[in-house]
């Protein structure tokens, strides 16, 4: 697996800051368990908040941070992690297989999904999230098929978890990451040979503009 | 006594950490609390001016960075970066049910990174004065969206609302900021 296409460094400074929602932080976070290189950017910007954090001027030392101290010090036993790692499945489950933390989102492999049929040979299943304000799904495109045309009302982030989409943008291969927002129409079409299998969050209903797709829309809750 | 004219001694805070990690010392705990825990406390309250929950979220930073420390490898950054991600994580925790997603490194699914060369491990002690450095040299506008970001955890959308500008030009602002932090770092951007 090569990665062509990675995390911006504006996305990816909300999500080293904390501000980035539960839904595209999944999108964002399984993309680094598959990419050193993004990694290797996020350990720097945390380096980064690391100098700033430093950088605070707080209040001189204080009769408070001694009582602080005192307090903590009570608390401080036998520091609890040493020896005991917590234990881990040694084995991942049947199947084609995609990493934390979708995998727990999803509970198994990509070979046990529940499909629900799309209309044009497309599937998807929706994942649950505690995050209303965007909607994660894994979405699935027949080999050689383009994903209905759509315009975004917001912000879509696109991981490829299997098989590969073409773009304007580019060739999108397993591990790539595509981040797309309000401007941009594209129309991706998977390549020949598997179907292709993507992780998708986005922050609104996608807006399909093709005239069936959008009757049926509501039918189908996308 | 004015704090902010002492150089903040990055290398001992690091040693500080990994001694806490292999011989739980506590004196070596107590440096690293008497120099971060009123930092962090800052930190916390720039978020919410709740001062309890800021003592209550420092407390239990510190604990983590007690109980963890032999998770830490001084080869993979500095002792203020590791700690950084705890009290973030704290933060995240506290005001959102989700809490924060994050990959697994001991995920069988996870890509490990390649072996590090020896002069790549080697760069890893300088990194941080490089960044230091770095950091004293960006422009003030550059900077202040990093505080923005990291102190406030603004999105660009708040970022952009609070400072006036149109989202592009705080998209803009940090790819350059963080494309210079690369710069001195020795790496392409």
């Amino acid at each position: 697996m090569t990665i062509h296409h990675h995390i911006s460094d504006e996305l990816m400074l909300e999500y080293a800051s904390g501000s980035l929602e539960e839904g595209w932080s999944i999108a964002v976070a399984t993309h680094m368990a598959l990419c050193p290189e993004c990694r290797r950017r996020l350990s720097q910007m945390e380096a980064a908040a690391g100098l700033l954090v430093e950088a605070i001027e707080a209040a001189p030392a204080s009769a408070q941070d001694n009582a602080s101290w005192a307090a903590l010090r009570q608390r401080l036993g036998k520091p609890s992690s040493r020896g005991n790692v917590e234990p881990r499945p040694a084995v991942l489950p049947e199947g084609r297989n995609v990493p934390e933390p979708l995998r727990s989102y999803l509970g198994g492999s990509l070979d046990t999904v529940k499909w629900r049929a799309l209309g044009l040979g497309a599937y998807h299943h929706p994942i649950r999230t505690s995050d209303a304000a965007t909607t994660v799904r894994l979405l699935r495109i027949p080999a050689g098929k383009p994903v209905p045309e759509h315009g975004h009302r917001g912000r879509e982030l696109t991981l490829v978890l299997c098989g590969a989409f073409r773009d304007e943008n580019g060739l999108f291969g397993v591990g790539d990451f595509e981040e797309t927002d309000a401007e941009v129409e594209h129309q991706p079409i998977a390549e020949p040979g598997e179907d292709c299998i993507c992780l998708a969050v986005t922050d609104a209903p996608l807006k399909f503009r093709s005239r069936i797709v959008r009757i049926i829309q509501p039918l189908l809750g996308i | 006594m004015s704090k902010s004219t002492q150089t903040p001694d990055t290398e001992d805070h690091t040693a500080r950490l990994v001694a806490v990690g292999r011989n739980a010392d506590l004196e070596a705990f107590e440096g690293l609390f008497r120099h971060f825990g009123p930092k962090i406390r800052a930190y916390m309250m720039k978020r919410s001016a709740d001062r309890h929950l800021a003592e209550e979220l420092m407390q239990e930073t510190m604990m983590t960075v007690w109980n963890k420390a032999d998770q830490f490898d001084p080869a993979r950054g500095a002792a203020s970066s590791w700690i950084f991600t705890i009290a973030r994580n704290a933060r995240v925790d506290a005001y959102r049910k989700s809490g924060r997603p994050a990959f697994d490194p001991s995920d069988p699914a996870f890509v490990p990174d390649g072996i590090m060369a020896a002069d790549t491990m080697m760069e890893m002690d300088q990194e941080a004065g490089r960044l230091r450095e770095a950091m004293g040299s960006l422009p003030p506008e550059q900077v202040e969206l990093l505080k923005l970001s990291f102190y406030e955890e603004a999105s660009h959308s708040m970022i952009a609302e609070r400072l006036n500008l149109p989202i592009g030009t705080v998209k803009s602002r940090i790819r350059l900021a963080f494309s210079k932090l690369r710069d001195a770092l020795g790496e392409r951007s």
